[in-house]
C-alpha cells in the first residue's frame, strides 16, 4: 500500500505500517457462488477498523466468451448517462455500460479493446481504467469500507472468487489511486499488506520490459511484476516463486487470476495472515475476525500460511 | 458458573467483571462463548479463577495473566499470554505469532503449533508447544524455558541471554549466539517437571530432546572486545 507522494514520503518517515486489512475468498462449491459478494462484504466490513480510509475489491463474476469487461472509475458525480451510446457510435459497434456508483463496467468484444480505450480517451478523458478482463470487475473508493462496499452493491454480486482491501493511510494522502486492488494484467489483480523496499528498482526494470505504471505505489509494482512473469509464461505459482527472489520488503499478497487464487507472505512473515479451508471455500483474512461470518467456519481447517510459501488454488 | 456470550456482551464488560473479582471469589469457573477472534479477551486477570474460552480468540488473549488458568478451546491470535506473570494459559489449537512474548512467569501450553517468534523476549515463563514453532522463536530470550515437542523454524534463540530451550524435533537453524549444549540429568529433571506441569509427562521420553542456550559471547563483556568500547 506504500505510495510515495511529495516531501513527506521522501523524508524517510517510518515505513512501518501496522494496519490495513486484506481479505480473499475462493469458492470451491458452486452452490456458494451467488453468495460470494455478500460473504466478501462481511469480511471487508469487519476489517474496517484496520483500514477505515479507503477500500477496494475485485470480483470474478460471470463472463461471456469473446467479451472483455473494462472497469473504469470516474470522478465523484460523473454522469455515465449516454456513455454507451457515445462509445458505440465512436467505435461503430455496440458496447454496454453497467454503472456502479463512481465506477462502470464497459463490455465490448475482446478484439475492440484498443478502440474502446481510444474512444474513452476522446469521449470521457476523466475516466480511468482500473481493471480489465473476461470476468474480473474491480472497484475502489475512498471512505469507510462497509460504506464503499454498499455503494458498489458488493453484497449482490455473485462470482467464483474475490479479493478485497481496507486501507489505513499512514504517510501518504487518502486517495483512490492509493486504494487497492491493483491490476495490471487481464483478469489479474493483487492486494497487499506491507511495503516493498525495492519497488523503484523493480519498476525501472519492468518499464524497460514495456510495462506502464499509473502511480508511484509499491503495490502496483508487485501487480506489474506478476503480470510480467505470467506474460513470460509463468503460471501463477511460478510467478510468485520468482517474486520471492525479486521483491524485497514486507508483504502479504493475495492474488487473483481468471481461474486462480494465491497467497504469499514474505520470508519473515512480517504481516499477519490467517486462512480457513472447508469443502466449500478457501478464505484469507488479515485476522480471524474477518472470517467468522463464513458458513461452517467453526469446522473449517484454520491455519496460518507459512512464510515464503506459495499457496495456490486453481479452478479446474 | 458465569457464562459470558461475547455475541451479546463486550470484551470490556467481560474483562471488567473478571477484574472486579476478589481473591476469595466463589465464581471460580467462567465460560466465554462466541469469542469470534475478538482481541484482548480475558486480559489482566489477577485472581485464581479458571476461564474457558470456547472458540478462536484474537490478539493478546490472556495477556498479563496472574494466578488464573485460561483455557482456549480453539486457536489463539497474535501475542497470546503476552507478559504472563503467573498461572496457566492453555491453547488447545494453534497459536499465532509472538506467543508468550515477554512472559515473566507462569506456564503457557500450546497443544497445536505456534508460529513465528514464540517466546520472544521471554523473561521467566515456561512455554510448552506440543507441535512445531516458527522462525525467530525465543528471540532475545532472557529467562525461562521453551520446550518444543515438534520441529523449530529458522534462527532459534537469536541473541539469547539465559533461557533454556528444549527441542525434540529438528531445528532448521540456530540464531546468533545460540548453541546446542549437553542435556545433563539436571536438565532432564527440569524438562520432566515442566512436562508434568503441562500434564504431558510420560507422553514423550525426555532423553529424546536436545538442549540449546546462549554461548554468552554476545551480551557478556569480553576482554578481547575492549577496543570496541
Amino acid at each position: 500500500m506504500y505510495e510515495r507522494r511529495g516531501a513527506d514520503a521522501d523524508a524517510g518517515l517510518s515505513r512501518n505500517r501496522p494496519m490495513c486489512g486484506i481479505v480473499g475468498l475462493f469458492i470451491k462449491d458452486a452452490r456458494l457462488e451467488p453468495k460470494l459478494g455478500s460473504l466478501l462484504s462481511s469480511m471487508l466490513e469487519v476489517m474496517c477498523d484496520r483500514g477505515p480510509d479507503s477500500a477496494g475489491f475485485a470480483v470474478y463474476r460471470e463472463g461471456t466468451p469473446g467479451t472483455l469487461k473494462i472497469t473504469v472509475r470516474g470522478p465523484a458525480g460523473f454522469d455515465f448517462n449516454g456513455l454507451s451510446g457515445r462509445l458505440s457510435k465512436s467505435i461503430g459497434t455496440d458496447v454496454t455500460v453497467q454503472v456502479h456508483d463512481t465506477h462502470a463496467v464497459i463490455a465490448c468484444t475482446s478484439d475492440r479493446e484498443a478502440a474502446v480505450r481510444a474512444a474513452l480517451a476522446g469521449e470521457a478523458p476523466e475516466l480511468a481504467v482500473v481493471g480489465r478482463g473476461a470476468r474480473m470487475e474491480l472497484f475502489k473508493e475512498v471512505g469507510r469500507p462497509d460504506r464503499v462496499a454498499r455503494r458498489f452493491g458488493l453484497d449482490r454480486m455473485g462470482g467464483t472468487h474475490g479479493i478485497g482491501h481496507t486501507r489505513m493511510a499512514t504517510e501518504s494522502a487518502v486517495t483512490t489511486d492509493g486504494a487497492h486492488p491493483y491490476s495490471t494484467g487481464l483478469d489479474q489483480c493483487l492486494v497487499h499488506n506491507g511495503s516493498l523496499s525495492n519497488h523503484n528498482d523493480v519498476r525501472r526494470k519492468l518499464r524497460r520490459e514495456g510495462l506502464t505504471f499509473a502511480t508511484d505505489n509499491d503495490t502496483e509494482v508487485a501487480a506489474g511484476y506478476l503480470a510480467w512473469r505470467m506474460q513470460e509464461g509463468d503460471r501463477l505459482g511460478a510467478a510468485l516463486e520468482h517474486a520471492l527472489q525479486d521483491l524485497d520488503g514486507f508483504y502479504t499478497f493475495v492474488v487473483g487470476t481468471g481461474s486462480g487464487f494465491a497467497v504469499l507472505r514474505d520470508p519473515i512473515a512480517c504481516k499477519p495472515a490467517v486462512m480457513a479451508e472447508t469443502e466449500g471455500y478457501v478464505a484469507f483474512g488479515t485476522e480471524y475476525r474477518a472470517l467468522v461470518a463464513l458458513p461452517g467456519i467453526e469446522q473449517a481447517h484454520v491455519f496460518e500460511p507459512e512464510p515464503a510459501t506459495v499457496y495456490v488454488w486453481e479452478k479446474t | 458458573m458465569p457464562v459470558v456470550d461475547l455475541a451479546l456482551a463486550s470484551v470490556r464488560d467481560l474483562n471488567a467483571a473478571l477484574h472486579a473479582l476478589g481473591p476469595d471469589t466463589n465464581e471460580t469457573h467462567w465460560q466465554v462463548v462466541n469469542p469470534r477472534g475478538l482481541h484482548a479477551i480475558a486480559v489482566g486477570i489477577d485472581v485464581p479463577v479458571t476461564v474457558e474460552i470456547d472458540g478462536h480468540a484474537g490478539y493478546y488473549c490472556a495477556g498479563m495473566n496472574k494466578h488464573a488458568c485460561v483455557i482456549i478451546n480453539g486457536n489463539a491470535g497474535v501475542g497470546v499470554a503476552e507478559n504472563i506473570m503467573s498461572g496457566v494459559v492453555r491453547v488447545k489449537g494453534d497459536a499465532s505469532q509472538a506467543a508468550g512474548a515477554t512472559g515473566c512467569g507462569g506456564l503457557l501450553v500450546i497443544e497445536g503449533n505456534a508460529s513465528a517468534r514464540c517466546g520472544i523476549s521471554m523473561k521467566g515463563v515456561d512455554i510448552i508447544v506440543k507441535g512445531n514453532v516458527g522462525h525467530m522463536s525465543a528471540f532475545m530470550a532472557q529467562a525461562g524455558t521453551l520446550t518444543v515437542l515438534g520441529d523449530v523454524g529458522d534462527a532459534l534463540g537469536d541473541s539469547i541471554y539465559e533461557a533454556r530451550l528444549y527441542v525434540r524435533g529438528s531445528v532448521k537453524s540456530l540464531g546468533a549466539d545460540c548453541i546446542e549444549k549437553p542435556l545433563e540429568d539436571t536438565h532432564k529433571d527440569q524438562l520432566y517437571s515442566k512436562l508434568e506441569a503441562a500434564g504431558i509427562a510420560g507422553e514423550v521420553d525426555v532423553a529424546e530432546f536436545r538442549r540449546y542456550g546462549s554461548a554468552r559471547r554476545l551480551y557478556n563483556f569480553h576482554i578481547d572486545n575492549v577496543a570496541a568500547y
